[in-house]
């Protein structure tokens, strides 16, 4: 088996899933790892899920992992992490944003957002719950709850000698570097 | 220079750099972001959203006997409908090379079905190349128009859709411009009669024997070999699962190019091998032909022979080990099914068509094919793009001849009508057929992400164009003047009674509903024809009397908990819930 290192963003379309994975898996080309992601398309404007993957490594061959294979997943929405926990490896870490969107079933009183995740999932695996949403909204702009979770994803992934700065400044908006590096930072702190 | 690339978007940086001048294509996923990508070398080539995939593969042909290097890409189920050129330019052979994208969707995250390509390839007998990654699939892009020229045949890029839309590292090059082969009549060439097309056939029969003799040896077919206990043929995707699922120490023989399948080199392969696997997604198409070269392997028998595959799955189905892995048990994630978006034009629609009774509805493929969930529910079939129409007459014939007291209504989306619909129309009116067609014209094409098409007013390419008038194309096919309907289908009263009053007709009918998809970037064409002002709709709790008949138009602004609100943040006005709240209970606010 190779040696990659698996890493799960999940969550709701909209979300901003994929800036941070654009910024997390820059990183890593620029820190010299082979980098694979992979991201399903097609309805996520639309309210369904979202997943994109990303692998690093010496050499990575799959674009894709399966059940117990990551070592860290952060999952942008709530209930996602409990859609997503059996993708965790056994001593895999699992960040999780305090934060619900519920899916149609729900919306429609057909369903109910379930009670209780972070209390079970604590039980399973060692996790990280924050409100990114706070946070970015502490900050000044809740559109930046993608680059707080970010900064807790990695810090979970335990990584160093990356200027994440220069990165965070290469792939967002013009004018909006300083509050996105700062919700990495305090993403970082979480 | 190495750059984190998709498989789109390096097949689309594969094609600028073999000088590719022509590209034509209609949007698919997991297909659609290749001329996306394309489009940014639109100063070295032309490319084009083309109505459907026959007219995208009839074009590049075109292109390709003009004598420039040309490409058509589509979705798996796109072939189908370019199939009917395809089958006969694999007799003719090429001028400039050709190149077909077919990108298939295991698993169908997002398609109707899940149909394996590379038996089209076999079938139509194209020289067919199957990449791993977005590295080959750039390499693969550029020596396709090469071989497609070498071999006079159109070649078939075959990836998927972990293909497509997975990146990995791809190592840039300059593009080399490649002059245009002069144009020569020719008529014993491209002309295919039956005279004609029987000299090709049997020449059909010479080039298939060189491009196997070439499969034989050409690197990208090349055997790796290590310990020689376990040998796995694959191809595609499969070989990045069976690589971590085998490990170094398998031999592997990676078929980059699996039409015409390298006979000789497998035979070869399989003798230095104790146990021979074959890994591949779908079809056992590898499998079926080693199985006829009499040698045995383990293929489907353990494989799954439908869905997607990954490491896990491969690993497991060989080795029946599993991972270790964290469940919970009585708790469960609630799915979360795509639906129509908060202020989606359908929407108003459809709300307004589930009122109705005794309906036979056929639907197309599109966004709108979202009308058949709850709480709407109001789509009953959906098969292919553009047949709506047609499955609707057919419908509305046989539920005439049987003396069935139902009436169909057939649904179909702007591009999709573009596509195939319009000759489902003319179906309907020259066999004076009774069915309803209703045309949901929301400006864009809206599924794949906004492409532009027919209607839309601009090219792939940027620039302004002609728009195709759908009501005066009616009138031309014969449609009567007073059986075309125009409505706002976010206005539930003028789309309920035009509903009301084609329905009752015995004649053909359609009803063309005009509002831009709420995510589409305005044009400013769209400002001025449609009120696009931002609005937003709140319920005042102390009127609502919680009857949910908000929450049953199925708009995700609307949750319905312990009270009834609308999320501020997503709802866009459009005003359906107001329109359907009995007690007066919902107001606009500007």
């Amino acid at each position: 088996m190779s040696e990659a290192k698996n890493i799960l963003l999940v969550g709701v379309g909209g979300q901003g899933t994929i800036l941070a994975s654009k910024i997390l898996s820059d990183a890593l080309v620029k820190a010299g790892y082979d980098v694979k992601m992979s991201e399903v398309h097609g309805m996520s404007q639309r309210g369904g899920n979202v997943s994109t993957q990303i692998r690093y490594g010496e050499k990575v061959y799959s674009p894709i992992i399966g059940i117990g294979e990551a070592d860290v997943i952060v999952a942008f929405e709530k209930m996602e992490a409990l859609r997503w926990i059996e993708y965790l490896k056994p001593d895999g870490k699992i960040v999780i944003n305090d934060y619900e969107i519920p899916s149609a079933p729900i919306l429609m009183g057909k369903a109910e957002y379930p009670k209780g995740i972070t209390e079970t999932l604590k039980e399973k695996a060692d996790i990280l719950v924050l409100k990114a949403a706070e946070v970015a909204q502490s900050l000044g702009n809740p559109r930046v709850m993608n680059i707080v979770l970010l900064g807790s994803l990695v810090k979970a992934m335990d990584i160093s000698g990356i200027d994440w700065d220069e990165v965070i400044r290469d792939n967002v908006k013009k004018g909006f570097e300083d509050i996105n590096i700062k919700a990495f930072n305090e993403g970082m702190k979480q | 220079m190495r750059v984190l690339l998709s498989g789109n978007e390096a097949i689309a940086r594969g094609a600028y750099e073999a000088g590719l001048k022509f590209a034509s294509a209609y949007p698919g996923t997991p297909s659609t972001e290749i001329l996306e990508n394309l489009v940014q070398y639109k100063d070295a080539l032309y490319c084009e959203w083309a109505p459907n995939e026959k007219v995208a593969l009839e074009a590049a042909i075109g292109a390709s006997v003009a004598g420039v290097r040309s490409m058509a890409a589509m979705k798996h189920v796109g072939v189908n409908v370019a199939a009917d050129p395809l089958f006969t330019f694999a007799y003719t052979g090429v001028t400039g090379g050709l190149v077909l994208v077919s990108a298939d969707d295991p698993g169908m995250h997002s398609s109707q079905n899940e149909q394996d390509n590379r038996n089209y390839a076999e079938a139509a007998r194209l020289l067919m190349l199957n990449p791993s990654d977005s590295q080959e699939a750039k390499d693969f892009m550029k020596l396709g128009l090469e071989l497609s020229e070498k071999f006079d045949t159109p070649v078939m890029l075959h990836v998927t859709t972990r293909i497509c839309h997975s990146k990995g590292l791809v190592e840039f090059e300059e593009r080399k411009e490649v002059p245009a082969i002069p144009y020569e009549k020719n008529i014993a060439k491209f002309v295919a009669t039956p005279a004609n097309a029987q000299v090709m056939r049997a020449k059909l029969e010479e080039r298939l024997a060189a491009m196997e003799e070439y499969s034989n040896t050409v690197s990208i077919n090349q055997p790796e070999y290590r310990d020689t206990k376990v040998g796995v043929i694959t191809s595609g995707v499969g070989y990045e699962y069976a690589k971590e699922t085998f490990g170094d120490d398998a031999s592997f023989l990676k078929l980059g190019m699996a039409f015409p399948l390298p006979r000789k080199l497998i035979k070869e392969f399989a003798s230095k091998v104790d146990k021979l696997y074959v890994v591949e997604e779908m079809d056992p198409y590898i499998e079926r032909h080693v199985a006829q070269l009499g040698i045995a392997c383990e293929g489907k028998s353990l494989i799954p022979k439908y869905g997607e595959l990954n490491t896990d799955i491969v690993r497991t189905a060989v080795f029946g080990t599993e991972n270790p892995h964290a469940t919970v048990e009585g708790m469960e994630a609630v799915v979360r099914p795509p639906v129509l978006c908060a202020g989606c034009p359908h929407r108003g629609f459809f709300y307004a068509l589930s009122k109705r009774k005794n309906l036979v509805i056929t639907g197309d493929i599109g966004c709108y094919t979202l009308g058949s969930a709850p709480p709407l529910s109001a789509i009953d079939t959906c098969f292919c793009m553009g047949g709506s129409i047609s499955t609707g007459h057919g419908a509305a014939k046989a539920l005439k001849l049987s003396g069935q007291d139902k009436k169909a209504v057939a649904v179909i989306g702007d591009s999709t009508f573009f596509h195939t619909g319009i000759n489902s129309l003319i179906d309907v009116i020259y066999n004076k057929g009774n069915s309803v067609s209703v045309i949901l014209d929301n400006r864009i094409t809206g599924m794949t992400g906004h492409q532009e098409n027919p209607g839309s007013g601009f090219t792939l390419m940027g620039e302004p164009t002609v728009e195709v008038d759908i009501e005066k194309l009616c009138l031309a096919i014969g449609m009567k003047k007073e059986n075309i309907y125009v409505v706002n289908p976010l206005d539930l009263e003028e789309t309920g009674k035009a509903l009301d009053d084609a329905i009752a007709k015995d004649e053909p009918t359609v009803i063309i509903t005009k509002w831009p998809c709420i995510l589409k970037k305005f044009s400013a064409q769209d400002k001025e024809d449609f009120d696009l002002s931002p609005k937003k709709c709140r319920i005042d709790q102390e009127k609502c009397k919680k009857c949910k008949a908000c929450v049953r138009t199925g708009c995700p602004a609307i949750h319905s908990g312990e009270a009834i609100e609308i999320d501020g943040s997503s709802c866009t006005g459009c005003t359906v819930c107001l329109q359907v709240c009995p007690f007066e209970a919902i107001e606009e606010v500007r």
